[in-house]
């Protein structure tokens, strides 16, 4: 067994109630790590021959909460769910902060899988080995902070009946689906602690299907020992300081990026990216620091950075609304990207999302998509049920939200997500939409623009990313540096907080895991290996898709359209991307990770990662 | 500088808590030699998001816990005037979680005695990392004639009381 794993799984099968505790070989924990990379090979490795046919809504779909070896000990704790993803019918290592995955470890598990379909709504509690599967129909329809309140009660009440000498229990970790995972929204996500989300991939959509409302945990026991514990002090010491360094980010979070990412290097999205440049200083993080937050720092475990906030609307018609900093990208989504500048609005439709269990970039993204197509006369008020959708309307898209939350009236088209919404809409109305969803292979496109060039700094971030438009795990090259996919597919495969990795030296990570596993991993290794060979079956799945959508490299690896549109105003007045280079560095990109001129893996690359089956599967598509 | 050493106490401002735990990270290093939350004998409670406080032992002035125990595990530390525990004398009774006004100690989770906060022998490690970071939740002062009963109070109770420091009226829909 190796050092720093709990060491055993749970595997929790819904259609038949049946619990039982399973192991994976050293050799594929050494090689997948866990998390993403691990994700990735469970998932290939069960589904991936039928992978086509696999409804990510439907029962055969698999969903899975994995930590890694990093989890807990690296200061910033995650967990990653994984599945197939009802959004990109890929792979998506989407992670969440939170006590989740620490407090997993601590019961004896390393991860969930959950397969199946539970007959009635039903959520787990896990106390140790102790796993029941406990009825949910009371807290169905429940919302994010009624659903913690009545779970936490829940919970400690059930401890302490069963333990009453053991003194007072604390919380269990609990992850959830709002309304709009119960729904099968294609935009939920699987959240924790109100305000925390694993957005990109639409897990709350598969959790939904298979009518898991929650997950609590509690566990007793220490994290999995590990290799040199003064080791790993020392190194958890080392990322502290930097990040006790880091005065931006401790005391704004992201917050500070709602004005200064739209003023000053003019990559934000404003009124669905019709434009990246404002200059509102109604949007200044001075007028959020004072107006609305109520802690200025809140933090998962082992954090030092806090970049989390809390904020409240304390004044006004949207008095009383709660929700963390808003970070940055809810505040670009939900404020700019909507027309929308005041701390109050976008902490009200933040809050909102947040209760609803929505991602608040893609709904923030599929929003500001009709937004726009109301604005061009192609939607009317009348397609939209009557909501007259203008820019900065914050009523208008509160009412939306909720639509789409509960699948009512036009909710249920939006539901589907951007990309999908888009080629109905434009079917219906005979006009090619296409053109105005920010969106790649079904991932909404972070709140990063590139054509400015001062903030994500390559033109193919969005490109050829096996993640599509996840501005946490974008394309660079030279594939060892750091703009890489390949550092992001550590990140979310060790499990820990990336935030907590900027600006340390670049083998501290590598140090780290062998202070925790015991084993030597070179950059050299992960970059052309390990980390690679995760690249290649996420994008081998990538590209087998199905059963509804596929990807055609040729036509759906590339910017949105709007990313060749000039930039209308501010500072970088004209920018604008140029096919020619982005076709160029997209050649250099397939050459660099050993894909086909058609962007498919290549047998020889496959062959020399040992990935023989993928190849087999992938002949189909050549 | 050389100090002499006397009953100290840990000066709390509970609202400042961050929630980041490593208090409990700290605690468990130093008495377990290994990061495991649920050993730490100062453990960090959020029971309504956002309300995340450290609950540790409030060391009051006439110590009922330590009076309460059946079998005299518990005695007070003249140097430091914190509680201690002998563990092999104690058997988990959990006779002194009821009488502590803030049923503050808990059990050990694997072992068969109580936990209560040692003051980690005069250099508690919780402070140290709290001040770190400067969230200044935690600081280490003399112990005087106060009264720190006041600071015995139960989960629940600090919740209630954060919560609405927070939410105003609101904190009642979360409580």
């Amino acid at each position: 067994m190796i050092l720093g794993y709990a060491g055993k799984f749970l595997e929790v099968d819904l259609s038949t109630e049946k619990i039982k505790e399973v192991k994976f070989d050293d050799e594929i924990l050494k090689d997948y790590i866990g998390g993403r990379g691990l994700a990735t090979k469970i998932l290939w490795d069960i589904l991936g021959r039928k992978w086509e046919t696999i409804d990510p809504l439907e029962p055969e779909n698999i969903l899975l909460f994995l930590t890694g070896p990093l989890t807990g000990y690296f200061p910033g704790g995650r967990t990653c769910v994984s599945g197939k993803s009802p959004q990109s019918n890929s792979v998506i290592g989407s992670t969440v902060g939170g006590e989740f995955g620490v407090e997993l470890r601590c019961a004896g598990y390393d991860g969930i899988i959950v397969t199946g379909e539970a007959k009635e709504p039903v959520y787990l509690f896990i106390k140790d080995s102790d796993v029941e599967i406990k009825n949910a129909s009371h807290v169905w329809g429940k919302d994010a902070k009624q659903i913690v309140r009545i779970l936490t009660k829940e919970c400690r009440k059930s401890l302490k009946k069963r333990f009453p000498l053991y003194g007072e229990w604390k919380e269990p970790a609990i992850l959830y689906i709002g309304p709009a995972g119960e729904n099968k929204v294609r935009t939920a996500v699987v959240a924790a602690k109100w305000t925390h989300a694993a957005g990109y991939g639409g897990y709350g959509a598969v959790m939904g299907s298979k009518n898991l409302k929650a997950v609590a945990v509690k566990g007793t026991g220490p994290l999995p020992p590990v290799s040199n514990i003064k080791e790993v002090e020392k190194l958890i010491r080392v990322v502290n300081d930097n990040a006790y360094e880091n005065e931006l980010w401790r005391r704004w979070g992201t917050g500070s990026g709602g004005y200064e990412v739209g003023a000053r290097t003019s990559s934000e999205p404003v009124r669905n990216w019709q434009d990246e440049w404002h200059n509102k200083r109604s949007f200044g993080v001075d007028q959020f620091e004072n107006r609305v937050w109520i802690k200025q720092f809140w933090s998962d475990f082992g954090c030092p950075t806090c970049c989390l906030k809390i904020a409240m609307v304390k004044t006004g018609k949207f008095r009383g609304a709660i929700t963390d900093n808003p970070d940055y990208e809810m505040q670009a989504y939900l404020g700019p990207n909507l027309g929308i500048f005041t701390p109050e609005e976008n902490v009200f439709l933040v809050a909102l999302i947040d209760d609803l269990g929505l991602c608040g970039i893609q709904t923030g993204n599929v929003m500001g998509f009709v937004a726009e197509l109301f604005q061009r006369g192609i939607l009317t008020k009348k397609d939209l049920d009557g909501i007259e959708l203008k820019w900065g309307d914050t009523k208008a898209f509160a009412a939306l939200a909720k639509k789409i939350a509960f699948r009512e009236g036009v909710g249920d088209l939006l539901a589907e997500g951007t990309y999908r919404a888009a080629l109905k809409i434009g079917e219906e109305k005979k006009v090619n939409v296409l053109k105005y969803a920010i969106q790649s292979k079904g991932i909404s496109i972070g709140a990063h623009g590139i054509r400015s060039g001062k903030d994500y700094p390559a033109i193919i971030s969005y490109v050829c990313s096996v993640q599509g438009g996840d501005h946490t795990s974008t394309t660079g090259l030279p594939l060892d540096g750091p703009d890489s996919e390949l550092g992001e597919i550590f990140n979310d495969s060790g499990v820990y907080c990336n935030f907590n990795s900027f600006g340390l030296p670049r083998n501290l990570r590598f140090r780290f895991y062998k202070a925790v596993t015991g084993l030597e991993l070179t950059r050299k290794e992960w970059f052309r290996l390990k980390g690679l060979k995760i690249l290649q079956l996420q994008r081998a799945m990538l590209l087998l898709g199905g059963p509804e959508l596929k990807w055609n490299p040729k036509v759906h690896d590339t910017n949105p359209p709007r990313f060749y549109e000039p930039l209308p105003s501010g500072p970088y007045k004209g920018k604008t991307l140029d096919k020619t280079r982005v076709e160029r560095d997209r050649r250099r990109y397939y050459k660099a990770v050993g894909w086909d001129k058609n962007g498919i893996p290549q047998s020889e690359t496959l062959r020399k990662l040992g990935l023989q089956d993928v190849e087999k599967t992938l002949e189909k598509l050549r | 500088m050389t100090t002499k050493k006397e009953p100290i106490w840990i000066a709390r401002d509970l609202s400042k808590c961050s929630g980041c735990r490593k208090c409990e990270i700290a605690c468990s290093l130093f008495h377990e030699n290994c990061i495991w939350p649920e050993a730490s004998r100062i453990r960090v409670f959020m029971l309504v998001p956002g309300a995340d406080f450290p609950h540790f032992c409030a060391q009051c002035e006439d110590y009922p816990c330590v009076e309460a125990c059946p079998v005299k595990a518990l005695s007070i530390s003249n140097k430091t005037g914190t509680v201690l525990v002998n563990a092999e004398t104690c058997t988990a009774c959990g006779k002194c979680i009821e009488a502590c006004p803030g049923r503050i100690p808990h059990i050990h989770p694997t072992k068969n005695h109580i936990l209560i906060c040692d003051l980690c022998n005069g250099n508690p490690q919780c402070v140290k990392v709290c001040r770190e970071g400067e969230w200044y939740v935690l600081k280490k002062v003399p112990r005087k004639s106060n009264t720190y009963k006041l600071y015995a109070r139960t989960p629940e109770e600090i919740t209630r009381d954060l919560a609405v420091k927070m939410y105003g009226e609101k904190a009642e829909e979360f409580l």
